[in-house]
């Protein structure tokens, strides 16, 4: 059995925290469904698991957390890079 | 969860209010920094006796002496609390008397004495001794008898954090605070600095809109605080580190932390110490600092904190367990001996959320009945008011 990397905190989520250093071109699966790693994501950082458009939620407990800066695919390292918080 | 979690019955001491501790001890409580050493020498001449030594009681402006005498109440009002002594100089703002009385009020036995009246260090020590010993007799035989889970309140609390305390201890203690509301406990969640940034979040689930208001009147009130010393509390928030951990906004940083609260609607908004009067989830204002949050929970009646923690911390109280659940495996492994529960199996895939969910509500009712967590082994019993303004 391959190891775990990634948690899924809630069903609502789209993005999903990296709970093992994960690889760039490393196999994840979530939901019965394999993904590919599009870069290195350390431990505690948020991978997509869904497609993201620019100006879209990034929802992680169930809840809004930021919005897309830029198109995020599933897979992507998800951060301050491309997600901007809703408070000043 | 459903396999984990038995049907339970709960046993506390009832005491003459109606409320049920899940522990029976006699406090002593002195009234002001100059009676800490008095009080203190009388708990150590009475077995299993408790005190309560702070720096507060005098020489404060009047919202903070009301905030310590609620407090100093709030203990003594406590259901964990059989009976107290109370011990003053005399010349404080917080006043031995007025203090006794209040507590009085709930039918527990209390004696107060003021030591300035009492002919001497010596004597004042003999007199609280012999008090104290009274009140022990009169309580050390009570009986548990069975109590619901409408009799509980739990404090939620989290400190030494990591990255993980977002994702296994606070989701799971989040689940087992959900489990606890449906039976119809009620469960505190604190420490409003680490509210900023999910205030509006919180604010959705909160019962009416007065419920809304108070708490955004708490957080913009805690914020404000922090502006008058010159200072900013968001500017660098989340921190260098935290985003170097993989926290990437303000409202992520505080979801992970009210996470332990799980998803129960907010019934209500409370000051610092003071008792709710809903059951279910409800707010108090607290600051972050774990000793002066768990203390206001405990002085506004929760008889019970479960404490989430990343890295370890070894907090206890006096009067009421401190259950600890560690998110991170191998922190655990480091400071076990003052963690109760390893969250950190959720990260290497061993437990669900569920299931450490499950171990946690297992872990509460056997201390509710008389289990002893580690740090009530240990003795770590630490106390602490939160001061708003100036000494004077």
């Amino acid at each position: 059995m391959s190891a775990k990397y990634i948690h899924l905190i809630n069903d609502k989520d789209n993005v999903a925290v990296v709970i093992k250093d994960l690889p760039e071109g490393a196999k994840f699966d979530i939901f019965n469904e394999s993904y590919i790693a599009k870069s290195f994501i350390p431990f505690g950082h948020k991978v997509a698991i869904a497609n993201i458009k620019k100006g879209e939620d990034v929802i992680k407990y169930g809840e809004v957390i930021g919005v897309a800066t830029e198109d995020i695919n599933i897979g992507d390292h998800v951060h301050v890079h491309n997600v901007k918080g809703m408070r000043a | 969860m459903k396999k984990e979690v038995k049907s339970v019955k709960l046993y506390g001491y009832k005491r003459p209010d109606g409320l049920f501790g899940i522990r029976n001890y006699l406090l002593i409580i002195p009234t002001v920094i100059c009676a800490n050493e008095v009080a203190r020498r009388i708990a150590n001449n009475i077995p299993g006796a408790k005190v309560i030594p702070h720096q507060h009681g005098c020489a404060q402006l009047e919202p903070d002496a009301a905030q310590t005498f609620r407090t100093l109440a709030g203990f003594g009002l406590n259901p964990n609390v059989g009976g107290a002594v109370v011990v003053g100089l005399g010349c404080e703002t917080v006043q031995a008397v007025e203090l006794a009385e209040k507590i009085k009020s709930s039918g527990k036995p209390v004696h107060y004495l003021v030591i300035q009246e009492s002919g001497g260090f010596v004597s004042s020590v003999e007199k609280g001794t012999e008090l104290g010993k009274e009140i022990y007799k009169q309580i050390k035989d009570l009986q548990r008898e069975e109590m619901k889970f409408e009799d509980l309140m739990i404090g939620l609390e989290c400190g030494g954090s990591d990255t993980t305390s977002g994702i296994s201890a606070n989701p799971a203690l989040g689940a087992a605070s959900d489990l606890f509301v449906k039976e119809g406990a009620t469960t505190v969640l604190s420490e409003t600095t680490e509210l900023i940034g999910a205030e509006h979040i919180l604010e959705r689930r909160a019962i009416n809109e007065e419920v809304a208001l108070k708490l955004d009147e708490i957080v913009k009130r805690m914020e404000k605080r922090v502006l008058d010393m010159g200072v900013s509390i968001t500017g660098a928030n989340p921190s260098p580190g935290n985003i170097r951990g993989g926290l990437t906004t303000i409202e992520e940083k505080s979801l992970g932390c009210i996470y332990k609260a799980g998803t129960s609607i907010v019934k209500e908004v409370v000051e610092y110490a003071e008792r709710p009067k809903q059951k279910g989830l409800v707010i108090m204002d607290t600051p972050g600092n774990d000793i002066e949050s768990i203390s206001g929970m405990i002085a506004g009646g929760c008889q019970l904190c479960i404490f989430t923690t990343g890295l370890g911390t070894p907090t206890g109280s006096p009067i009421a367990p401190v259950i600890k659940v560690c998110g991170n495996d191998e922190n655990y492994k480091k400071v076990s001996d003052f963690i109760d529960i390893n969250a950190g199996l959720i990260i290497n895939g061993s437990k669900t959320v569920e299931e450490i969910a499950g171990m946690i509500y297992n872990m509460a009712v056997e201390v509710i009945n008389g289990k002893q967590t580690k740090c009530e082994i240990l003795g770590v019993e630490e106390f602490s008011i939160n001061r708003i303004g100036p000494t004077l």
